[in-house]
């Protein structure tokens, strides 16, 4: 690929204390996040997805730090940033996040319109009645109406899905370069979902910002994104574009991940299902970190870290099923019935 | 299709809350029988009243007007002690969050035997025990486990046990209230098989509450879906998603995402506005359309929904 990736992340390793032991959450992950696209990062819950993309507004647990790589953006490693100071130059401004729950990420004793102009006043030195012009523009274009009534309104008077709008107003009322989704749409109903889905793709073109979704509905990532990562255990295993990953992905965990979807299943067959449980953090992984849950791994998988496989040059898979030495394996039937009903509509 | 057994009935049923000023009808006018052995799923967005309908079974919600029948036998109002009885045993419930739903002081073995110690239901302490090893090995958990806290359990392992406690009462029918709504995509599928299978084994039938219908498609026999209190629509799974008629079903499933990026990307997202629905003078109806698929609306939608099946 020729594009420079926007934001760059090399080796990241993320540990928690706990209890006076370390808790190894990220593990030498990497990932390149180019200008304008959309990247979904999917997973179970405690995969680090959430953490990993924290680590790159320093919004880390205080117990939590990155102990090694790089976090390269706008020619800056956000990895060695330290103070507080220091992410306020970017946190808000250049990079931003929006929460996965409305009803706790907004202030319920500030008014919703304080709440955006606060980040105008905060991140853009703009003040006054300026910032309040800015708060009302931006939440006409988040599709809320009566702007100036609903300026005046506390989130209480705001249904679930009017106050993702307004966390998405705050989100991104200073333009970042970066919106990070966590969830956006978990807590929200089907209908206001899609809605949600659409403002944040029609944002994303009048911005021109570059978004990373985290979740871990697979049927989001289709709606949504341009390229997918899939994170297992403290890893990205798999990386490709949202066609590669659900018609010709190669980890065993993505496999596994969409064979078990209902929406993929046959009626009247059992669903496949993924055994047993992710790995302790707090022990060294030994080896390819799905192995334990996978039924056809090989013995090598148990021994050695596999590292990661070119399939194209978008699409990436760290398993050894990919080695020229490995047995062939043929993909789950799920897979191929995606592929042949994609296929088949030509 | 040939005559099947009736288990529930709901007749015209409607459920409020509160009274005078206050009153709100949460569920108006609901007709739906559930077969024996069928997976009958109830499909809405929060705030239908779909919930309210599964609680009213169970007799948890009060019933206003109308009546719903078990077995034939009228179970809503005041009924006989017997039969309210009979009604605790054999309908039972699973619900949505393993984690508010079971009480976090109280050892599994106690959580799971409580149905049995409220109504006396064993013969001695060893028969009891010998039913909770029992009902923790049907779904999949070891027997040891009944001495554990609720905390020491996964999310998966938790609606497990909450699985566990509405089978020792040995049902026939379950509400299923959103069980994998708040599960991790990953255990989704063991709960869905536990459930299919227990239903193969036992003979159950469940009411499967949810919102996500491409979830339903995969487990029910019969889908309803219900918008604001009124059911708008019912059929056969299959036929529902193959011909959605009402407006509001073909809004859900135009929102809900399924995973296939092709398809996604080409999808229309249709949006449902009540107020194309003119019923001042032309009053609705809920009306079989064609066998076994039901809709709601008046003579002008229908005739429109009869030229759409023609097509």
């Amino acid at each position: 690929m020729t594009k420079e990736p926007i934001l760059s992340a090399k080796d990241v390793e993320i540990q928690f204390s706990l209890r006076g032991r370390k808790l190894t959450a990220i593990r030498r992950c990497s990932l390149d996040l180019y200008e304008g696209e959309t990247l979904a990062i999917v997973g179970e819950s405690g995969s680090g997805k959430s953490v990993f993309t924290k680590s790159f507004l320093g919004m880390l647990d205080s117990n939590g730090s990155i102990t090694h790589g790089s976090i390269m953006y706008d020619g800056k490693d956000l990895a060695k940033y330290k103070k507080e100071k220091d992410w306020r130059t970017i946190r808000g401004k250049k990079i931003s996040m929006v929460m996965q729950d409305p009803m706790t990420s907004l202030n319920p004793l500030k008014k919703v319109g304080k709440q955006i102009q606060e980040s105008i006043e905060l991140n853009q030195g703009i003040k006054g009645a300026e910032a309040k012009k800015m708060a009302l523009e931006m939440l006409e274009k988040v599709g809320i109406p009566f702007p100036e009534k609903r300026y005046n309104q506390y989130p209480h008077e705001f249904s679930g899905g009017m106050r993702q709008r307004v966390v998405i107003a705050i989100a991104a009322a200073c333009h970042p370069d970066i919106l990070i989704c966590d969830e956006p749409t978990t807590a929200l109903d089907v209908t206001i979902q899609a809605q949600i889905l659409n403002l944040i793709r029609d944002l994303q073109k009048e911005l021109k910002m570059t978004v990373i979704y985290i979740t871990h509905d697979l049927g989001v990532v289709a709606n949504v994104a341009d390229r997918v990562a899939v994170m297992y255990a403290g890893q990205i295993v798999e990386y490709g574009t949202v066609n590669e990953i659900f018609y010709d992905a190669w980890h065993p965990y993505t496999w596994a991940l969409l064979s078990s979807l209902p929406q993929l299943g046959v009626k009247g067959e059992p669903l496949p299902t993924i055994e047993g449980t992710p790995p302790n953090l707090f022990n060294k992984i030994q080896g390819d970190a799905f192995a334990p849950r996978n039924k056809k791994a090989l013995a090598i998988d148990f021994e050695e870290e596999p590292p990661f496989f070119e399939i194209t040059p978008t699409h990436k898979a760290k398993t050894w099923y990919l080695d020229p030495r490995a047995p062939k394996i043929e993909q789950p039937e799920a897979i191929k019935r995606l592929r042949a009903s994609m296929e088949g509509r030509g | 299709m040939q005559e099947k057994e009736k288990l529930i009935e709901l007749k015209d049923l409607q459920i409020t809350f509160g009274t005078g000023k206050k009153k709100f009808v949460a569920v108006d006018h609901v007709n739906f029988d559930i077969y024996k052995g069928e997976t009958f799923a109830l499909v809405g967005e929060s705030g239908s009243g779909k919930t309210t309908i599964g609680r009213a079974i169970t007799r948890i919600n009060p019933v206003s007007a109308g009546e719903i029948l078990f077995k034939g036998r009228r179970i809503s109002g005041k009924i006989s002690k017997e039969l309210d009885l009979e009604v605790i045993k054999k309908c039972q419930m699973i619900f949505q969050d393993p984690q508010a739903s079971l009480n976090e002081r109280a050892k599994v073995d106690y959580i799971i035997s409580e149905g049995l110690i409220n109504h006396h239901l064993y013969k001695d302490e060893k028969d009891r025990y010998n039913k909770v090893q029992n009902a923790l090995r049907e779904v999949g958990l070891l027997p040891e486990f009944a001495s554990r806290f609720p905390h020491e359990f996964s999310g998966g392992q938790r609606q497990r046990i909450g699985i566990a406690r509405a089978l020792i009462m040995e049902p026939e029918f379950v509400v299923a209230d959103e069980p994998i709504s708040a599960l991790d995509v990953s255990i989704r599928a063991q709960v869905l098989n536990l459930l299919n299978e227990l239903k193969k084994t036992k003979g159950l039938t469940y009411l499967f509450i949810a919102h996500d219908l491409s979830v339903v498609r995969f487990i029910s026999d019969r889908i309803a879906v219900i918008h604001k209190g009124r059911i708008v629509e019912l059929a056969e799974a299959e036929e529902l998603f193959l011909h959605p008629l009402h407006p509001y079903t073909k809004a859900l499933l135009s929102a809900v995402p399924i995973p296939d990026p092709e398809r996604e990307k080409n999808k229309e997202l249709i949006v449902y506005d009540p107020s194309i629905h003119d019923y001042s003078v032309d009053q609705p109806v809920w009306e079989e359309i064609l066998p076994g698929h039901f809709v709601y609306g008046n003579q002008k939608e229908l005739e429109g929904y009869r030229r759409e099946i023609e097509k």
